[in-house]
């Protein structure tokens, strides 16, 4: 099949970007939307220009890298996706698909579709943890935690931190990946004894790193590829307020 | 300690709520004046009377205020910081497929019920508090002769209903959405808020509606 792209080529971080078409053909339906991009990419190296950069690792949905904004939507037309398990056959022949990087003023764009996303690690080390002694691994069933606490601390920690609920927040906010944090380990005994100074540090970071307000508009529990719920977002408010009334 | 996202929504939500449940109270009030003519004046202007006098509606009523001034403003100052959070827009934007018309809009929507407030206070609050109103029988200042007049015209119903559809789109998302700022995040309790939230908005909404339309086609009569 054959595509028009219309892609956001940036120089760098401080550079105007502007939208690039490209004509695309030979495009196999049964490729994911980057090996489309590595196809297109083939074709600039041979004619000697600058490829498209956009981050990508695992290329099995699970490592939270890739991450653009297709056609107006994060990570493509279908929900609950990453972007390379959007596939082509999601695309008609002769389509012209918009291709932008996630945008936010906490997500600076460092070149084309890569953007720096360190705003979510400074969130992590602000209170996205568990302090413990090193030593030797505990014994496992020492502390006993039922299984379905176990699985909805899991569904929490199943976010790979990709950002697509930012992109796709009209407020560009965080707080559906910082209350999945907060959610995952709120919920086990080893998190709970510091879950009040973790939700007010972690709240703190990301309004400093300059993410908006939830508006609870649901948008990103819609576009996250893990589906995490916005129950956390509940969860995240529970604890804040708690914290305010009953932190020493 | 420094003001958060989450306090200056905790804000929103706790005077939004208060400004939900004096919906229903003042809703109630008005119902009076579907009674039939001579009853609805007799009962409308002495109960608007008992509102006036009363210290503890008195202390009420400023809440009410100051609630009404805390939720705009502090609605405005959300929505500086969430302009400021956006960075660059997209050229091709598409996101709206993904939420709710309403829960987007809400500042739009805040806007025309703000416009409408202003209007509303003009035409009865403040005749009310500092015009020259005639008495009725009763010694009572005589606001139910104001209502039914003010409802003569068709372009004051118009823009009353128009109002009350914006209230009810904003009332659908503000419920739900203060629920979850307050902290619900049990699923069978947060599924129970959202059919509470359609109730609550349907009740206050058509309840309002009902009855500009109810006074220009003299149903009361």
């Amino acid at each position: 099949m054959k595509l028009k792209l219309k892609i956001w080529r940036q120089e760098n971080r401080e550079a105007k970007g502007n939208i690039i078409s490209y004509d695309v053909e030979g495009i196999s339906e049964h490729m994911s939307f980057l090996e489309m991009l590595d196809l297109l990419n083939e074709r600039l190296i041979k004619q000697g220009e600058r490829v498209i950069e956009f981050d990508h690792d695992c290329r099995e949905g699970i490592c939270g890298a890739c991450g653009m904004m297709i056609n107006g939507r994060a990570h493509g037309p279908l929900s609950g996706t990453t972007t390379c398990q959007l596939h082509m056959r999601s695309f008609k022949d002769g389509e012209t698909v918009y291709i932008e990087p996630f945008r936010a003023a906490a997500f600076p764009v460092l070149r084309d579709l890569k953007i720096d996303r360190s705003a979510f690690d400074h969130i992590i080390q602000s209170g996205g943890y568990v302090s413990a002694s090193t030593g030797q691994a505990p014994e496992s069933n020492s502390i006993l935690i039922p299984h379905n606490i176990t699985e909805a601390a899991f569904d929490a920690a199943a976010c790979i931190g990709c950002g697509a609920c930012v992109a796709t927040c009209k407020n560009s906010s965080a707080a559906l990946f910082t209350s999945a944090k907060i959610s995952h380990l709120v919920l086990l005994p080893q998190g709970k004894t510091e879950s009040a100074d973790r939700v007010i540090q972690m709240v703190n970071q990301m309004d400093e790193e300059g993410f908006g307000h939830c508006s609870n508009t649901d948008a990103c529990e819609v576009e996250c590829p893990q589906e995490i719920s916005t129950l956390h977002i509940g969860r995240m408010n529970y604890e804040y307020n708690k914290a305010l009334l009953l932190r020493k | 300690m420094k003001q958060t996202t989450l306090i200056y929504k905790l804000i929103m939500a706790l005077t939004g709520l208060f400004l939900c449940f004096f919906l229903i109270i003042h809703l109630l009030g008005n119902l009076q004046l579907l009674s039939p003519p001579e009853l609805a004046r007799e009962q409308f202007n002495w109960y608007s009377h008992l509102l006036s006098g009363n210290i503890v509606i008195k202390i009420i009523s400023y809440v009410l205020y100051l609630s009404i001034i805390a939720h705009a403003v502090y609605a405005l100052i959300i929505t500086r910081v969430n302009a400021k959070a956006k960075g660059s827009k997209y050229v091709y934007d598409n996101r709206s497929e993904v939420s709710s018309w309403n829960s987007r809009n809400m500042g739009i929507l805040g806007t025309i019920i703000l416009i409408f407030l202003i209007i509303h206070f003009k035409d009865y609050w403040y005749i009310y508090k500092f015009g020259n109103l005639p008495l009725d029988a009763d010694g009572n200042k005589n606001l139910y002769t104001i209502v039914i007049t003010s409802f003569q015209q068709a372009w004051y119903v118009i823009l009353y209903e128009l109002s009350f559809i914006a209230l009810g789109f904003h009332l659908l998302h503000g419920f739900f959405s203060a629920a979850r700022t307050l902290g619900l995040y049990h699923r069978r309790y947060a599924q129970a808020i959202r059919i509470v939230g359609w109730i609550y908005s349907l009740a206050i909404t058509l309840g309002f509606m009902l009855i500009p339309i109810y006074i220009y086609f003299n149903l009361n009569s």
